[in-house]
C-alpha cells in the first residue's frame, strides 16, 4: 500500500486494513478496518469477546496477522515486533496487569523509558505535569493505589517515550464516575498535547460521548463506524449494542 | 547468656547467612523464571569443589580462590540453562523442575567422579575462636558473615538502582508488562543465571570451609534453602535473607527441645507450616 500525502486531507496516522488474525489456528478478528487521524481521539465499541482487546493487541504485534494490513505514518508495520512498533511511536496500555505492582510510581514510568537513552528529566515533568497526582505518590508502590491511580500510572508509563500514538484498552474499567470524568479528560489533554487515542470502552454510552470517532466491532469485524453521536442517536446500534 | 550465644546463635547466624546465599538463588529463580530449582544445592557443592580445585591447581589461597570459583559456576549455571532448561522453557514448568532434578544428581556424580566420596578440607589449619567480650568468633565465621552481607548490599543496590536490575524486578513482577517496555527476555534470563551460580558457589563454599566438604552437603542444605526462600516470601530477595537467618537459627535452636538427630526436621516442618498458614510468606512473595 502506498499512501500519498495530499494538501487537502490529512493523512491518518493509523490505518488498519481488513485485518484477519487471532492467537492460534481460529481467526479472532474477521476483516477489521479502521482508521485514525492525527490529534484525533477514535473509541472502540462492542459486546464482550466481540475481539476489541485483539484488534487493539494486533496493532502492538501481538498478534498473529494471516492477511490484511497495518499502516502507521503511512509505513507498513504489519508483522514488526512489539519493541520496534514502541520505539516507532506506539504505545499499549494493556486492559489488565497494566503496571509493575511491586515497583514504585516513578520507576514504573523509568520502565516505561527502557528503551530511551539520555536525560529522561523531561519526560518526567512531562507526565508529573499530566498526573500531579502521581508527583505526590511518586515512591509509593504501584500495587498500593487506588485503582484510578493505577491507571494513571499505566498511561504516564506508556506516555514516557513520547508516543504519537496511544492505544488504551479499557482504561475506565471498575473505576467511579469522577475518575472516569478524569481519565477521559486525561485523554483531551494528550490529544490536545499532540498524541493520538485509540481506545476500547465498556462505557460505551461516555465514551461515544466524548471522542471523535467510533468503531462498533461485533463478533470480529466493524459493525458501525461514524462519529460518537451518530452511533449514539442510531437506534438500531442503540438497541443491538448499547443496551438500549 | 554468653555460652547460650556462643553454642547456639553465632553457629545459627552462620548456617543462616549460608542458606540465606542459596535461598536468595532460589527465588530469583522462582520469581524471575518461575519454577523451583531442584538442582540448587548440587550446583553450589559444585562450586565450592570448584573452589578446592582451584585452590589444589593454581595455590591460590581457599578464599581467594573463591572468585574464580563464584565466576566458574555462574557460567557453568549459564551453561545448564542453555543446554537443559532453556528446551523446556514453553513446556509446563513442571518438566523443568523434573529437569532440575536430574541435573542436581548429574553434577553430584562429576563431582563424586573427579573428587571421590570421602570428606575433603580447604585447608589442615585449625583456626582459634577468637574472644570479642565473650563472644567466641572463628575468622571463617567473621569471613562468612562479612562475605554475605557484601553480596547482599551489592545484589540488592544492583536490583534497585541498576537499569538491568530494574529489568529483573520488572520481570519476576509482570513479565508480559515488561516485554512491553522492551524488556529482553533472554538477557534477563542469562543475568539471573550468572548470580544465581555466583552466590550457589559463595554458599557451597561458606558451608564446606565451616565444616567440611562433602558431596551431599549441598543436597542435605537444599530442603532448609527452599524454606528459607518460601518463609521470606517467593521472589523477595530481603526475605530470602530473613528466612535463612530464621531457619539457621531455628535448626540450632531446635536441639534444646528434640534430639538433634531431628534438626535437619526443623527446617521440614517450618515450611510445612509456613506454607498452611502464610503462603505469600513474611515479605509478601509471590504464592505458590
Ligand atoms: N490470549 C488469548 N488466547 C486465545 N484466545 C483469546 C486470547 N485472548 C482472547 N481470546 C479470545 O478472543 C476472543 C476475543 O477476545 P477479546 O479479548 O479481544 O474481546 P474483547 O472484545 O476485548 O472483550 P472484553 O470486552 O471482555 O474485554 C474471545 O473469544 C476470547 O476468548
Ligand atoms: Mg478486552
Amino acid at each position: 500500500m502506498t499512501h500519498t500525502p495530499s494538501l487537502d486531507r490529512p493523512q491518518p496516522i493509523l490505518i488498519m486494513h481488513q485485518v484477519r488474525g487471532g492467537y492460534g489456528d481460529a481467526d479472532i478478528l474477521q476483516g477489521v478496518s479502521l482508521t485514525v487521524m492525527p490529534q484525533e481521539i477514535v473509541v472502540i465499541v462492542g459486546p464482550n469477546g466481540a475481539g476489541k482487546s485483539t484488534a487493539m493487541k494486533a496493532v502492538f504485534g501481538l498478534v498473529r496477522i494471516r492477511s490484511g494490513a497495518i499502516v502507521f505514518e503511512g509505513e507498513d508495520i504489519t508483522g514488526w515486533s512489539p519493541d520496534r512498533i514502541v520505539r516507532r511511536g506506539i504505545s499499549y496500555v494493556p486492559q489488565v496487569d497494566n503496571v509493575f505492582r511491586e515497583m514504585t510510581v516513578h520507576e514504573n514510568l523509568e520502565m516505561g523509558a527502557f528503551l530511551a537513552k539520555g536525560d529522561l528529566s523531561a519526560a518526567y515533568d512531562r507526565i508529573y505535569a499530566l498526573f500531579p497526582d502521581l508527583k505526590t505518590k511518586r515512591h509509593a508502590l504501584a500495587g498500593d493505589l487506588s485503582g484510578g491511580q493505577r491507571q494513571m500510572v499505566a498511561m504516564g508509563r506508556a506516555l514516557m517515550l513520547d508516543p504519537k500514538l496511544l492505544l488504551l484498552d479499557e482504561p475506565t474499567a471498575g473505576l467511579s464516575p469522577k475518575y472516569m470524568e478524569q481519565i477521559f479528560q486525561i485523554c483531551r489533554d494528550v490529544r490536545d498535547s499532540g498524541v493520538s487515542i485509540l481506545l476500547v470502552e465498556q462505557h460505551a454510552k461516555q465514551a461515544l460521548a466524548f471522542c471523535d470517532r467510533g468503531y462498533v466491532l461485533a463478533t470480529g469485524a466493524n459493525r458501525f463506524e461514524g462519529s460518537g453521536r451518530a452511533i449514539l442517536e442510531d437506534p438500531e446500534i442503540a438497541q443491538m449494542f448499547l443496551g438500549g | 547468656m554468653l555460652e547460650f550465644i556462643n553454642f547456639y546463635i553465632i553457629p545459627g547466624i552462620v548456617i543462616g547467612a549460608i542458606y540465606a546465599l542459596g535461598a536468595i538463588g532460589i527465588t530469583l529463580i522462582f520469581g524471575i523464571l518461575r519454577f523451583g530449582h531442584f538442582a540448587h544445592g548440587d550446583l553450589a557443592t559444585t562450586g565450592a569443589y570448584l573452589a578446592l580445585g582451584v585452590t589444589t591447581l593454581i595455590g591460590l589461597t581457599p578464599w581467594l580462590s573463591l572468585p574464580v570459583a563464584m565466576i566458574l559456576t555462574a557460567l557453568l549455571a549459564y551453561g545448564i540453562h542453555r543446554l537443559f532448561y532453556r528446551h523446556l522453557e514453553a513446556r509446563p514448568k513442571i518438566l523443568t523442575v523434573m529437569a532440575s532434578l536430574g541435573i542436581g544428581m548429574m553434577l553430584r556424580s562429576v563431582v563424586q567422579v573427579a573428587w571421590g566420596v570421602d570428606p575433603l578440607a580447604y585447608g589442615s589449619g585449625i583456626a582459634r575462636a577468637q574472644s570479642f567480650a565473650g563472644l567466641m568468633l572463628r575468622p571463617r565465621e567473621i569471613a562468612t558473615l562479612a562475605l554475605t552481607l557484601a553480596l547482599v548490599a551489592t545484589l540488592l543496590a544492583f536490583l534497585r538502582y541498576s537499569k538491568w536490575g530494574k529489568a529483573m524486578r520488572a520481570m519476576s513482577d509482570n513479565p508480559d508488562l515488561a516485554r512491553l517496555c522492551g524488556v529482553d527476555n533472554d538477557r534477563v534470563t542469562r543475568l539471573t543465571w550468572f548470580i544465581v551460580g555466583a552466590l550457589a558457589a559463595a554458599s557451597g563454599f561458606c558451608l564446606g570451609i565451616n565444616t567440611e566438604l562433602t558431596t551431599m552437603m549441598g543436597w542435605s542444605a537444599m530442603l532448609s534453602m527452599f524454606a528459607a526462600a518460601v518463609l521470606g516470601g517467593v521472589g523477595r530477595v530481603e526475605g530470602a535473607v530473613v528466612g535463612g537467618l530464621v531457619i539457621g537459627l531455628a535448626e540450632e535452636l531446635s536441639v534444646l527441645l528434640v534430639p538433634s538427630p531431628y534438626k535437619s526436621a526443623t527446617a521440614f516442618v517450618i515450611l510445612l507450616a509456613i506454607l498452611l498458614l502464610r503462603p505469600q510468606g513474611i515479605f509478601k512473595g509471590k504464592v505458590l
